[in-house]
């Protein structure tokens, strides 16, 4: 669980001034060709974690057993953290003086970055947890890749939300197979979860020409180069699982990464941003 | 405080007691931690479980009205706060059906009781939040009415309760402390902020008061837990206790405590205050309050629609025992 800031602390933002002075100097942050690409891929990390993490909150006091309560708290409030940094670094990116609460709160659904496969309702704990696995698999093997990105900045945040990712997937893996190999009736949910989200799942490992920009200036890998490990680790857990992978097309769906959503995102938006539109410029 | 009027039996003498229960007694007086396996009267196991039992599900049913405002909360550093708290809340409800366990009784059991109606939880969480100031009171008067209780508990005679309350009340303290920045944020906001404010006061203060149960000339449990040590303080003295600290609190916000009859007793050393009504709390009690209904149901409906889940892995645990045993080197 990350730390929670020192509400005692007088002057959050004084403290998070002096935290990104020392900052390691970054050249990419000053690249003003790269920057809509930048700027955009970034708001792709933060909103997946942001949309995501929303989604797993709605469990909050609701799951299947109490230790599950705790689990799916913990897991959306490290999304939540990994939302902080980066969308904060892309409002510093974009230099137009936004926050990352700007970006979180008062973009509309065209200009959110979210893959449509986070969106999704949740429906049962199934779809809950097949969705948090298929996108865990490819989170860890996206942040494992940034850790060497040439942009310290995003090393440095991939390096932070790997260690939680990590064990995200390791324990999204084993329920995967539990309830897989469980009873019939787990059994059945779990392949109904994966069936129904499979459609949704190529755009992870579809390139535009935002990710072909930040690939180029060395900062993230190229989507398509993720799909060998990524696919690796989920036929391991599926078969482990006693689950099969639909033969059906994984790139029915997508748009997210463009600002082209579900219907479910404006639902969303209109819950989570509820506050800052109705009080705007209220202090917090 | 969680556990309102426990149930708990009538107070023998010392001429009453067999030799066992006095020298039951005497530990307790000595201040002596009675554990698990030892010896204890039947009475003093069966109030135990009926206390920590309230007790967790107050934990558990009170991560409700609070996880309804995570989904709205108003930055996403408010937001991870929030989920903070809630998270801990569940923490504290597995810990004390923990510390229950040891007496004998399985979580699923009390599970069962809660759902059934037969066992309760606080009235506090039967009450709706309504604005975003409500995370500041719940936080601030709640968890701070909260506080008033479990400190002393940490001094409780049951071991495994002791210790429970110990884990627990480190993380009291900073929900009281999160629920007051949001109330100071909020006060010193816009006029709608402050607003929202004072209205979160007029509606949580007299339930707050209620936490603390009935007052000490109709509170008939009290003697046998307060010999006991389970029951540390009285309802009024701890009720005083947190009229003291809050009422200062209050004014250091700007906010107005809806009480007309508040004011400082120099004799006393204390505040004189308005008690609560009564007659609402006994109603929401009885299952009549603001969100009684849908708090158990929601609980309830967790549990049904939990149960594929729960038996999936109970299933899955089942089938890998079988497999070890077929094949008892293969996984080595
Ligand atoms: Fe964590
Ligand atoms: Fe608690
Ligand atoms: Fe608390």
């Amino acid at each position: 669980m990350p730390s929670l800031p020192d509400m005692t602390t007088p002057d959050v933002v004084a403290l998070a001034e002096r935290a990104a002075a020392s900052q390691p100097h970054d050249p990419h942050l000053e690249d003003v060709d790269l920057r809509p690409a930048f700027f955009d891929w970034l708001c792709r990390m933060g909103d997946n974690t942001l949309i995501l993490g929303h989604r797993i909150s709605e469990w909050c006091g609701h799951g299947p057993v109490l230790e599950e309560d705790i689990a799916l708290a913990n897991t959306a409030l490290d999304l939540i953290g990994h939302t902080q940094m980066w969308l904060g670094l892309a409002a510093e990116v974009e230099g137009e003086g936004r926050t990352a609460d700007d970006l979180a709160f008062l973009r509309d659904a065209m200009r959110f970055r979210n893959l449509q496969l986070l969106e999704l309702p949740n429906r049962d704990m199934a779809v809950t947890l097949m969705r948090e696995f298929l996108f865990d698999a490819w989170h860890f093997e996206m942040l494992t890749a940034l850790c060497g990105s040439q942009s310290p900045r995003v090393a440095e945040i991939a390096a932070k939300a790997l260690k939680e990712v990590s064990y995200h997937l390791e324990r999204s893996s084993d329920l995967i197979v539990r309830l897989g190999d469980g009873s019939e009736e787990s059994h059945r949910r779990m392949q109904d979860a994966l069936d129904r989200l499979w459609p949704y799942l190529g755009e992870m490992f579809v390139e535009d020409a935002v990710d072909k920009a930040v690939a180029e200036a060395g900062i993230a890998p190229r989507p398509a180069d993720l799909r060998g490990a990524w696919e690796q680790t989920v036929n391991e857990v599926l078969e482990e699982a006693t689950l099969a992978s639909p033969d059906t097309r994984m790139d029915v769906h997508q748009g997210g990464k463009q600002g082209r959503h579900t219907e479910h995102l404006g639902y969303i938006l209109a819950e989570m941003q509820f506050l800052q539109r109705a009080y705007p410029g209220a202090s917090w | 405080m969680y556990a309102q009027m426990v149930k708990s039996e009538g107070m023998k003498s010392a001429e009453e007691m067999t030799p066992e229960e006095r020298a039951f007694q005497n530990r307790i007086d000595r201040n002596e931690k009675i554990e698990p396996k030892e010896w204890m009267p039947e009475g003093y196991r069966k109030t135990l479980i009926r206390q920590i039992g309230q007790h967790a599900h107050s934990e558990i049913v009170g991560q409700l009205p609070e996880g309804n405002w995570i989904t709205r909360a108003p930055t996403l550093e408010r937001k991870a706060i929030l989920l903070a708290k809630v998270q801990d809340e569940a923490g504290h409800g597995l810990y004390l059906y923990s510390a229950a366990e040891t007496l004998g009784v399985s979580r699923d059991e009390l599970m069962e009781k809660l759902h059934s109606g037969a066992m309760k939880y606080s009235s506090i969480f039967n009450y709706p939040t309504l604005t975003w100031a409500d995370m500041g009171a719940v936080g601030w008067l709640v968890d701070g009415a909260a506080i008033m209780n479990q400190v002393p508990l940490q001094r409780t005679s049951y071991g495994p309760y002791s210790r429970a309350m110990i884990r627990i009340c480190k993380e009291e303290s900073f929900h009281q402390r999160q629920g007051y920045a949001i109330m100071m944020k909020m006060a010193q906001g816009t006029p709608e902020q402050k607003e929202m404010a004072q209205d979160a006061l007029n509606r949580f203060w007299y339930p707050a008061l209620m936490m603390f149960g009935p007052s000490d000339k109709d509170s008939v449990h009290s003697a046998q837990s307060m010999a006991w040590k389970i029951k540390m303080n009285t309802n009024d003295e701890l009720r005083q206790k947190f009229v003291d600290e809050t009422v200062p609190q209050a004014e250091y916000l700007g906010l107005t405590v809806p009480d007309e009859t508040l004011r400082w007793n120099e004799e006393r050393g204390h505040y004189d205050f308005a008690e609560p009504d009564w007659n609402e709390f006994f109603e929401v009690i009885k299952g009549n309050g603001p969100c009684n209904r849908e708090r158990l149901e929601a609980r309830r409906t967790a549990w049904e629609e939990g149960r594929w889940f729960r038996e999936g892995l109970m299933a899955y645990a089942e089938k890998s025992a079988a497999r070890r045993k077929a094949a008892p080197h293969a996984a080595e």
